[in-house]
């Protein structure tokens, strides 16, 4: 079907022609990149403050609540949708089809329409958010946006994910690098399970608890199918990039994938263990996730040996810096994942912040912190410029990752303790409550961690974008031997 | 790799194998569930006459079941009651729930046939609400708590009030009958002259905890005596 260029004459490209097209590639896809990474930005910032606002509202019930509309059980799940659809898939957008593009080495043609796209995504993501603090949220985890936003979002990803699908169909030269197979596959399973979950859970409710086994699944297939497979293509993109060297095996690499797509969307359902259905779902969950070993423990191996010996690199280089953080957090989140699904963990850890911990430790930790080294990676070749302070880089990557640990931290051990506690059924329940808010209270701390990372970040990006000229005339990428000497490359 | 087929077969394989295993077998299996009598007949069936459970929502309960929803409730309640450890003997159990009393007897599927949208939540940061009916059956208690829950925890509970879904106003003439009833020294209680009163919101929040009740036994899940 698709093999037909391989034979083409483009393939004897030489690697200044490839560096000529990259730069082609570059300008072609800069505008609409952009267009994402501003928008993606802008969300991280209102997904921080929602954030923040419902870890203080979580031990102090008196903040903010005199308004129906911020209270706690709306802007909760706003926080988390902002993050979610906001952020994360705006990131994704920018960085994903950037490598597509690069990889295939086919440029975007009519960028223009993938900026409309990008808009009519933004817009469903806001007109959802408001149906959220409007009450108009579903009650199912990760589908909460109205049934009347999503719509909006599912047609403006179609024309979004299509310039992936199609600069993948136009790409020149023989092989299919690791990133690519990543990128397509969550390209199509995305839409994919986001459209069975909206149909089967929020437009035409299936009977009973259908509906919550199909939003477990959902929320594994995000986790497993959308955010990890494009947090790994950006991984397996820039470590070679910017380290200068292939990646360690092939083999692992093939693997890693295999077995992440087959096992990925089986391990959802393991959180309804102990609920109201058929025991045979549970099971499944949670044989599945202690499977996900394999992918977890192949990927992390190839990628750490991919970087062996390099210590220093990763340490100057900023967009390796984060990238290896979140390698680190993924092997670390996805193995206390896999033992947190053993009958004998669950039973303290389930229905506690211990849940939430393991949650935000995979998708903050791993995928955000990627995502970041992905941007330090990307944004300087479109805008021509480099980022323009090492110390805010600093900031923002000691912000974030003492702010995710402090915060991970935190929710696990409270959660932890809170399980204990709840399974003795001689402590009253309100106890249990109150032995979590020292814990929910040290967690609020590492949001505001979080927050400062996240400003420094906005604020550098944005001096960059509007850089005058001492920013544009610098030379050598930025980065941070020692941060208080801007710019020593 | 080379093989762009099977990658593509692959990608699309892998996705269509879980939601056939788990979407679709789950909706096989559970789709089809009705209500049933509390016990069957020698043969597995219904019992002609008997009535069927779990029966559905009434008017007011519905509209309050929407109130829950739109404030976010299952944030933080769940409503399911898990098995028992300590019962089962082939230790297919989870947690305490029915040694804290939160219900006489697990769960199943078909305890929410009737349900539009099904609400059993994945975090307590509250206790569980599928029972709080036949824990807390004062119409009263329930309006206090959600006015003000410190008012009925000694002031120790984390739940936000939801004072928006009251009124206070001057007492014109007779007091009204749906006010609150706060205790005679209560430091929450309105100035003199003043009385909280339920918006029809409340009432039908209230209407819904309270019908939140496990009081019926299922083939698959009596209640043990």
């Amino acid at each position: 079907m698709s093999n037909a260029p391989q034979s083409n004459s483009q393939s004897t490209c030489t690697d200044a022609c490839v560096r000529t097209v990259l730069h082609e590639i570059d300008g072609s896809i800069r505008f609409p990149a952009l267009f994402f990474v501003v928008s993606a930005i802008l969300w991280l910032v209102v997904g921080t403050a929602l954030t923040l606002i419902t870890a203080l509202q979580s031990y102090q019930p008196g903040f903010m609540s005199g308004c129906e509309f911020v209270t706690y059980g709306r802007l909760y799940p706003a926080a988390v949708n902002a993050m979610l659809f906001g952020w994360g898939c705006n990131v994704i957008f920018a960085v994903a089809l950037w490598i597509m593009a690069r990889l295939s080495l086919a440029p975007i043609r009519s960028g223009g329409l993938l900026i409309v796209a990008g808009l009519f995504w933004n817009v469903g993501v806001k007109v959802g958010l408001f149906g959220i603090l409007a009450g108009h949220l579903n009650s199912a985890e990760g589908l909460e946006l109205p049934g009347y936003a999503t719509p909006i979002l599912l047609i403006a990803y179609a024309f979004i994910g299509v310039w992936g699908i199609l600069a993948f169909r136009a790409r020149q030269g023989q092989g299919v690098y690791v990133s690519q197979w990543y990128i397509l596959g969550a390209l199509f399973w995305f839409p994919w399970f986001y459209t069975v979950a909206e149909f089967m859970v929020v437009w035409f409710p299936a009977r009973g608890v259908v509906q919550s086994i199909t939003s477990a699944w959902f929320t594994g297939n995000v986790q497993n199918l959308w955010l990890t497979p494009m947090a790994l293509a950006t991984a397996y993109y820039v470590i070679p990039k910017v380290l200068g060297r292939p990646i360690h095996s092939y083999n692992l690499a093939l693997l890693g994938f295999v077995s992440l797509a087959l096992l990925g969307s089986w391990t959802g359902v393991a959180q309804l263990i102990g609920g109201p259905v058929p025991i045979w779902v549970s099971s499944v969950g949670i044989v599945a996730s202690v499977m996900m070993v394999v992918p977890v423990i192949t990927v992390s191996l190839n990628l750490y040996l991919s970087v062996k010996g390099s210590r220093a690199e990763i340490w100057r280089s900023p967009a390796l810096r984060f990238v290896m953080f979140g390698i680190m957090s993924y092997f670390f989140a996805s193995m206390i994942g896999s033992v947190m699904t053993f009958r004998s963990i669950s039973e303290i850890t389930h229905f506690t912040t211990f849940i939430s911990g393991q949650s935000l430790h995979l998708t903050y930790a791993f995928f955000s912190m990627v995502m970041f080294g992905g941007l330090y990676f990307m944004v300087p070749r479109l805008t021509k410029v480099e980022w323009p302070s090492s110390t805010l880089i600093f900031l923002h990557f000691w912000g974030s990752a003492f702010g995710i640990t402090i915060s991970v931290v935190a929710l696990l051990i409270g959660g932890w303790i809170s399980g204990n506690q709840m399974n003795d059924a001689a402590v009253p329940f309100i106890d249990v409550v109150q032995s979590t808010l020292p814990w929910l209270k040290i967690r609020s701390i590492g949001e505001v961690c979080l927050a400062v990372g996240h400003i420094a970040f906005a604020l550098n990006f944005f001096w960059m974008l509007f850089a005058t000229g001492s920013v544009r005339s610098k030379q050598g990428p930025t980065l941070l031997e020692s941060a208080n000497q801007e710019g020593a490359a | 790799m080379k093989n762009l087929p099977i990658l593509f077969c692959g990608i699309l394989l892998s996705l269509a194998l879980s939601f056939m295993g788990l979407v679709l077998s789950s909706n096989i299996q559970l789709g089809g569930l009705t209500p049933i009598t509390e016990t069957l007949d020698e043969d597995g069936n219904a019992i002609d006459g008997d009535p069927l459970f779990p029966v559905k929502m009434l008017g007011a309960a519905q509209q309050g079941e929407a109130v829950y929803a739109d404030l976010g409730c299952v944030a933080c309640h769940t409503q399911q009651v898990r098995r028992s450890l300590q019962l089962q003997v082939d230790r297919k159990g989870l947690g305490p729930d029915i040694e804290r009393e939160w219900g006489k007897r697990h769960t199943v599927a078909r305890d929410y046939v009737t349900q539009g949208r099904v609400l059993i939540g994945s975090k307590r940061v509250g206790p569980d609400l599928k029972t709080i009916g036949e824990r807390q059956g004062d119409a009263n208690w329930q309006h206090l708590h959600l006015y003000n829950p410190k008012i009925t925890s000694e002031g120790l509970s984390i739940m936000p009030r939801y004072a928006f879904l009251y009124e206070t106003r001057a007492i014109e003439g007779t007091a009204s009958i749906n006010a609150l009833q706060f205790e005679a020294d209560s430091a929450f209680a309105p100035a003199a002259g003043y009385e909280v009163v339920p918006t029809q919101r409340a009432e039908a929040l209230v209407e819904y905890l309270l019908s939140l009740k496990l009081n019926y036994s299922l083939p698959e899940a009596p209640i043990s005596e």
